[in-house]
């Protein structure tokens, strides 16, 4: 178990799809999140950008570039990519300057501008990326591989049609209610029936959309924090950012084939499984404590491996808890209070990072009308391509 | 474009990967640098033919037009195209690959037999880029 940091502030830029920079998105976030932790940008002894791989340099200098943006004001910087994890890298990066006395209060900044459509690989013929040659050799985009997990759930475990629907009626009414979601209307059953197959099984309303967006953190060392007025403030107690253990046997984003376990024992349970189970022991905490969890529902079926993964149930029942109500508002461990990425869409370098925002504003009880009871302890899970783990303990 | 991944005609067609000769484990696509198992100092890397029969993992399909590198004629209407995911028994590995045309979601069961073929990924007038199918082997002749 390690030491703890302060969550002194959290910020977004409402998500949808503006049309404008991933800059003033970002910049737009992060002064949210200062004025939320009541510090001043020449407070900030360093700067944390997680990278968008779609703005050329500036994307890829992420951290100098809201630094600029900011105001250069001598901030140690860097600037993270992992993927969907790279948010969740940018707040372990923060965090591991904090407890080594190299920064006492950093912002962490996500922020992206989404390309309509499908995700795509970057350009050109390079076929020693394992990104590109699914899609050149395969056509596999990323629905791709959530309709395999979602077909494959059905036949092992059983799953419905209707219980990842009830997936998406969940998180829209839990985004209805949150003024920085993308999409801020109840869906019913019928309507994701209703909605065309993108990839078998899977229709439009189980997978999440694109969106430009942005998220911040202010984090500090626990000195500060006392010292800044904030007795009991959220704290980041574990974050975990493990990689796969070899062979991994699970098909996954964006491998075209898994490795062979003839001859080497797989490790005891997935990598999905261990991201969570890292995290935990980090925390020096275990399932049976988490008040409320926020995952990464890229589609509907993959909240319920979410659910097992999070050792919320054992493996094969993710949708009975559904069914049950464990993971809805009022329930014993509800599940993207936020309204998720059903409700936010991807926005890559963003989401790690705004699972944080929602878990600390439910921690703190501050999230309005979506605010669940008593909440202490939270957890956010996501899973980063090219095998990027990616956990986070906040608690109260 | 991907090169030695297959080789072979009719019933000798092969998906082809690497074996460590170290350690003995299989790679696909074909791993050529370095043996990737973490308890291996490193072997030399041999190529192999992969099991030409597996069992459906899960499938799904493309009802929409991927996005390029893929290639497809965008004056054409979308065929929607059917993925799948093959266990290799002896490998103790998924595969995934394109499903020979005609076979659309509804042919297919987790758990079924399939083969790998030999197919066509897209051609222009210049070249036919192959590649591999998987086919129900009790739809195949
Ligand atoms: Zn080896």
């Amino acid at each position: 178990m390690t030491a703890e940091v302060a969550v002194l502030g959290a910020g977004m830029h409402p998500w949808g799809k503006w049309g404008r920079g991933f800059v003033e998105y970002g910049v737009a976030a992060a002064r949210a999140a200062l004025v939320d932790a009541g510090v001043g940008w020449r407070d900030v002894g360093s700067i944390v950008g997680a990278d968008t791989v779609r703005g050329g340099y500036p994307g890829y200098v992420a951290g100098a570039t809201f630094a600029k943006a900011l105001g250069w004001q001598g901030a140690r910087v860097a600037s993270v990519y992992a993927a969907c994890a790279s948010g969740a890298q940018a707040i372990n990066t923060a965090r591991t300057q904090i407890l080594a006395g190299m920064a006492d209060v950093v912002l962490v900044v996500g922020a992206d501008a989404a390309p309509k459509g499908f995700f795509r690989p970057a350009g050109g013929d390079r076929p020693d990326d394992p990104d590109w040659l699914r899609f050149r050799v395969l056509g596999a985009t990323n629905p791709a591989y959530f309709g395999l997990y979602a077909r494959r759930r059905m036949a092992v475990h059983g799953d419905t049609l209707e219980d990842f629907a009830q997936v998406k009626v969940k998180n829209a009414a839990a985004g209805a209610l949150n003024a920085n979601a993308r999409y801020r209307k109840t869906v019913t059953a019928e309507e994701v029936a209703a909605s065309a197959v993108v990839a078998d099984p899977l229709r439009l309303l189980d997978i999440c959309a694109t969106s430009d967006g942005a998220a911040a953190l202010v984090l500090s060392s626990m000195e500060f924090a006392r010292r800044h007025g904030a007795a009991d403030p959220v704290r980041i107690r574990a974050v975990s950012t493990v990689t796969p253990t070899y062979p991994t046997t699970v098909l996954d984003l964006p491998d075209i084939a898994t490795d062979s376990a003839a001859v080497v024992a797989p490790a005891d349970g997935t990598f999905r499984a261990s991201i969570a189970r890292a995290a935990y022991e980090e925390a020096g905490i275990g399932p049976e404590d988490i008040s409320l969890a926020e995952v990464y529902d890229l589609s509907t079926a993959l909240e319920l491996q979410w659910y097992e993964d999070l050792e919320l149930c054992g493996e094969g029942e993710g949708a009975k808890l559904l069914r049950d109500g464990v993971t809805a508002p009022g329930g014993r461990v509800p599940v993207n209070t936020s309204g998720g990425l059903a409700s936010f869409g991807e926005a890559v370098p963003a989401q790690a990072i705004a699972q944080v925002c929602e878990v600390t504003w439910q921690l703190r009880g501050t999230a309005g009308a979506r605010q669940i009871e008593g909440a202490r302890v939270g957890v956010t899970a996501n899973q980063g391509l090219f095998g990027h783990g990616s956990s986070v303990v906040a608690v109260r | 474009m991907v090169a030695n991944w297959f080789a072979g005609e009719g019933d000798d067609f092969r998906l082809l990967g690497t074996r460590c000769t170290a350690c003995a484990c299989v790679f696909f696509p074909r791993e050529d640098g370095f043996c990737r198992n973490p308890g291996c100092a490193g072997g030399e890397l041999a190529e192999v033919p992969l099991s030409r029969r597996g069992r459906v993992w899960s499938y799904t399909d493309g009802r929409y037009r991927p996005p390029a590198p893929y290639v497809s004629d965008p004056e054409l209407p979308w065929e929607p195209y059917t993925l799948i995911a093959v266990e290799l028994e002896a490998e103790r590995m998924v595969v995934l690959g394109q499903s020979v045309p005609g076979v659309s979601v509804a042919d297919l069961e987790v758990g079924m037999e399939v083969e790998v073929v030999q197919g066509v990924l897209d051609e222009d007038s210049g070249t036919t880029w192959t590649t591999w199918h998987w086919r129900p082997v009790a739809v195949g002749a």
